[in-house]
């Protein structure tokens, strides 16, 4: 097995040190009835890399890649043209097989980047602090809601309508088991009056999102104040963290905690998953906050140096009292976002986002000129929504077999009646004008 | 001394005098390195784009107008900038890391290859599932092998991590207990060894921990377990092999007295490594399981993840599995239940925005196709037989916490540093500069001083003698009064020994411009 480098000679030698007379020797703490008589049955042997790759590849061509065809799928995932050099520098060895930087004297490459990294980020979303990373945009959320709840003492939660629905259930899944009392209000495109409305006493939070799930921007700067007001914190939350390149950024809005996805700098679509979670705050919260902090410091001799702290936050040392229990977080996603956000750098991340913002509005043109879809959002950034005549999930299929990925039907996040017609459709940097005319022509032929 | 022929000296001189700061600061190979907000500036670019049109905006009045202040390289500078930091990390491809309940591995680079396959790589989340049958087809797969070497009936694939694969099996654990009227248990117990993201996961999940006790052998102490069972008692966390590195063999005798007091089994799956492709938990009475696959299946660590926490469920816990899952229809294609209401079951909710971590279930299961079931038994015991080797070549020198065999790790105490003057984190420090990266120290708690080494099945024997040997050299320098060795230690590292009280007292978590960071300093 190539990647098992003792011989059976070396086994011998070291059976024989350690005193015992075979490998079985070792396991004699494992009950007898669940001992194993050889290798596991019903699995393959162990095959060399061509057969191996074979495989994948067989697996691989079963899939229809997003770059193959006209694409439009946003939804809380984007595709977006990373540099080469970004998936280069995140493959050295030094990154790719290294721990978390618990010894930060032989890690300062990984403590440095995740410095770099939350100043990047704070920088984006105009806020205090934030952290080194969660796992995604969805437990960034989670983990806002029940960092609320810790803040203010109080047990109810109000998501907005227009929030991400696996966002939604995602939090309510951590929050209900908190104890938390969940306010769910109605699926809406604009829903700011009824979200100020919803909250109480006993509010902890409002759960708002911008660029919401529909691509609707609302400026959340009056619903803060009000929120505050009342003693509540206003959570900003976002899935597309490109959009701040061009749009006013949660923080100036007076957001209290914000959370949200970070794939589009630097990542792959994944299928899903490695992604980034970005998590920022207020300074006077971040006590609260769950996951790692790199922070400034010195070495013995006065030079600059950087460190994992306020650990006493996690679970590594606070135990049942830690604000989460999140370890292993993204680490490596998080190197390839602020690789990929220093190569843009400001002026670069603001042209990026000026031509996804115009893919997008060439891209709705495009669509609402045809005859019986209606145009759902006035604003947007690179996403919108609109209903079509039929249903959006057919309509998807229909021109999915046309070879377009024509969008994401708003009922494949969310079975919510009247919105069955409902399509999202993201444009990016990625998007040609040829893409558009294709999208245009193949939603004319299926609806 | 010697010469060429136009008067260069050939061989060096020796030369005791100290090493002169350079005038670059760098030092030799090792380039100095600077903050991005130094070197950058925000007019700077490493990427280039199409013109923009100009195309009428329709932000609704919400366009920025302020800098993200973040600023920007040229791509030469970026590359060097990335490069001479990463030359400051350690890892895995440079030498041992036997970073104990880690499983430092060796990560294959056909995994990574594998991984970028456009069919996995370049896939959107909510693409038409006839548009992903070749991505379903990995996790269809991964589940088999997982389901297979675990013994169990279900797997939960989309944690994103080891704890959030612990927060998966307690969340089906409480939801199995409200279905059963039993929403009373609350009491989780936990030994005093368990690593902290347990109790935290407990607490999250609306537990309350109650800890138990280890017995004098590094095991659960069973009658501390057994005066603590009753019918508030919602299930017991406990990791196997445990954290100080052996198995728990009174685990079925644990698993009837649980399940006999109405309670479930969670197993800590952290250190499946030990004993993957040998023992199956479900044969040993688990319900649920996280299984690291940044462990185990070596997708690599990236410096703090991303991992995969899959967990594997018993029968009586599948049914709340949450969504999404994957399905074979009568037809054979794939699909995916995503809506609770579409489920057989009774899901407990879901717990990410999409379907988990498929970039790390494609490298997970071409490590496993590459082991196949015979490979994965050989790693596990040649990982087992690593740890013994080095226990037994060290334990002249140093203390084992327990006695007999362990299973992947060593668990040493810092019992034999007494009256030294070096402490284990000293001796940690000094592993920096003989090229290691030190275990895990102060972990598990139940152990003073603790030293976890899990060398994993990558090392080699001359690997392994290599490293018996610096840590025989250094614990006789600890015994024999050499203390500045330790104390000042690293000197051979990139930075001397780092300020973490400094950093914690007044924590700097983001870059300002000089002014204001004096201003800060001075407040
Ligand atoms: C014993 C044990 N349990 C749980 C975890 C948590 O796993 P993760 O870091 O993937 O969340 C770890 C690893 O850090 C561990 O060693």
């Amino acid at each position: 097995m190539r990647y098992l480098p003792l011989t059976p000679s070396d086994r011998e030698q070291m059976l024989a040190k350690v005193g015992v007379a075979s490998i079985e020797d070792l396991f004699l703490d494992v009950p007898e009835i669940a001992r194993l008589d050889g290798p596991i049955h019903d699995l393959p042997f162990a095959q060399g890399e061509l057969a191996v790759e074979r495989h994948m590849q067989r697996l691989s061509n079963g899939s229809v890649a997003a770059g193959s065809v006209p694409f439009f799928c946003g939804a809380g995932a984007y595709r977006h043209a990373v540099p080469a050099s970004v998936d280069h520098l995140i493959q050295r060895s030094e990154f790719l097989t290294t721990y978390t930087p618990y010894q930060p004297e032989m890690a300062q490459g990984t403590v440095q980047t995740l410095f770099e990294f939350q100043s990047q980020v704070a920088g984006l979303l105009a806020c205090d602090v934030a952290n080194a990373s969660m796992y995604d945009g969805s437990t960034a959320c989670a983990e806002a809601v029940v960092m609320a709840a810790r803040v203010t003492k109080r047990t109810k939660v109000v998501f907005s309508g227009g929030l991400h629905p696996h966002y939604r259930r995602a939090a309510r899944t951590l929050a209900k088991h908190s104890g938390l009392e969940i306010a769910g209000l109605p699926i809406a495109i604009n829903d700011e009056a009824a979200v100020l409305a919803a909250v109480d006493q006993n509010t902890a939070c409002v759960v708002v999102q911008c660029p919401n799930v529909f691509g609707t921007l609302t400026d959340f700067t009056e619903l803060a104040k009000a929120v505050q007001a009342k003693g509540a914190l206003l959570i900003a939350v976002f899935t597309e963290a490109v959009a701040f390149g061009l749009i006013t950024p949660p923080g100036e809005m007076g957001a209290d905690i914000v959370a949200g996805e970070g794939q589009s700098i630097g990542n792959s679509l994944n299928f899903g998953g490695p992604y980034v979670g970005l998590f920022a705050t207020k300074d006077k919260y971040v006590r609260q906050m769950p996951g790692r902090l790199a922070g400034e410091t010195v070495d013995a001799d006065g030079t600059r140096g950087f460190v994992l702290t306020l650990s006493t936050r996690e679970q590594h040392i606070r135990r049942d009292k830690a604000t989460s229990n999140i370890c292993t977080n993204s680490g490596l996603c998080a190197l390839a976002f602020t690789i990929h956000m220093t190569l843009l750098g400001d002026k670069g991340l603001k042209h990026l986002a000026q031509l996804n913002h115009e893919a997008a509005c060439e891209t709705a043109d495009a669509v609402s000129s045809i005859q019986g879809v209606e145009l759902l959002s006035d604003s947007f950034f690179n996403e919108f929504a609109v209903r079509l005549p039929g249903d959006a999930a057919k309509a998807v299929e229909a021109m999915a077999a046309h070879n377009v990925l024509g969008g994401v039907p708003y009922s494949r996040l969310r079975q919510e009646p009247g919105f069955e017609n409902v399509l999202l459709i993201a444009a990016t940097e990625t998007t040609t004008a040829e893409d558009i005319a294709r999208l245009a022509d193949t939603l004319k032929k299926v609806i | 001394m010697a010469m060429n022929n136009v008067g260069r000296p050939t061989a060096s001189v020796a030369n005791d005098a100290a090493a002169p700061t350079t005038f670059s600061g760098a030092r030799g190979l090792l380039q100095p390195t600077s903050l991005i907000f130094e070197t950058g500036s925000i007019d700077r670019t490493g990427v280039d784009l199409p013109p923009v049109k100009g195309v009428q905006s329709r932000l609704g009045g919400l366009a920025r107008q302020t800098t993200t202040g973040n600023p920007g390289l040229s791509e030469p500078e970026a590359v060097r900038h990335y490069v001479r930091l990463s030359q400051r990390n350690y890892a895995i491809d440079l030498g041992m890391f036997p970073l104990g309940s880690c499983t430092m591995k060796h990560n294959a680079r056909l995994n990574e290859k594998m991984a970028r396959l456009p069919g996995f790589a370049d896939v959107h989340p909510l693409q038409p599932v006839s548009t992903v049958q070749g991505a379903l087809g990995v996790m269809d797969q991964l589940s088999h092998w997982l389901i297979t070497l675990t013994g169990m009936k279900a797997v939960a694939l989309s944690p994103k991590a080891g704890a959030h694969g612990e927060l998966c099996g307690m969340l089906a654990i409480r939801a199995a207990l409200d279905a059963q009227g039993q929403a009373h248990r609350r009491r989780v117990l936990v030994p005093e060894s368990a690593h902290g993201t347990n109790p935290a996961t407990a607490v999250q999940c609306g537990f309350i921990v109650d800890e138990i006790k280890a017995a004098p052998d590094g095991r659960v102490d069973l009658s501390d377990l057994k005066t603590k069972l009753g019918d508030d008692v919602a299930g017991i966390m406990l990791t196997n092999p445990n954290t100080c590195g052996l198995f728990e063999r009174d685990i079925r005798e644990i698993a009837d007295l649980i399940h006999a007091s109405g309670g479930y089994f969670y197993c800590d799956g952290a250190n499946f490594n030990a004993i993957a492709g040998r023992v199956r938990p479900g044969d040993l009475g688990v319900d649920a399981m996280h299984i690291n696959l940044h462990k185990t299946f070596s997708t690599p660590h990236g410096g703090g993840g991303p991992g995969s926490g899959p967990t594997v469920l018993s029968d009586a816990l599948a049914p709340f599995a949450p969504v999404p899952y994957v399905v074979t229809r009568a037809d054979g294609t794939l699909d995916l239940v995503e809506h609770e209401a579409d489920s057989d079951g009774e899901p407990f909710g879901r717990m990410v925005a999409f379907h988990g971590q498929i970039g790390m279930y494609t490298r997970a299961l071409t490590y496993m196709l590459s082991h196949g079931a015979d490979g994965i038994k050989q790693a596990s015991e040649d990982a087992v037989l690593n740890a013994n080797y080095v226990q037994a070549c060290l334990k002249e020198h140093m203390s084992p916490a327990f006695d007999g065999v362990c299973m992947h790790e060593a668990l040493f105490d810092d019992s034999w540093l007494e009256g030294t003057g070096v402490t284990t984190l000293d001796f940690a420090k000094a592993m920096i500069d003989e090229g290691y990266h030190p275990m895990t120290m102060y972990f598990p708690l139940v152990v003073h001083g603790a030293m976890l080494i899990e060398p994993t099945e990558s090392e080699s024997k001359a690997s392994l003698d290599a490293f018996i040997a610096s840590m025989t050299g250094l614990a006789k320098a600890a015994k024999s009064g050499d203390t500045a060795r330790f104390t000042g230690a690293p000197y051979h590292a990139p930075v001397k020994r780092l300020d973490e009280t400094r950093a914690a007292r007044k924590p700097v978590l983001k870059w300002a411009p000089p002014v204001e960071a004096t201003k800060i300093a001075a407040e």
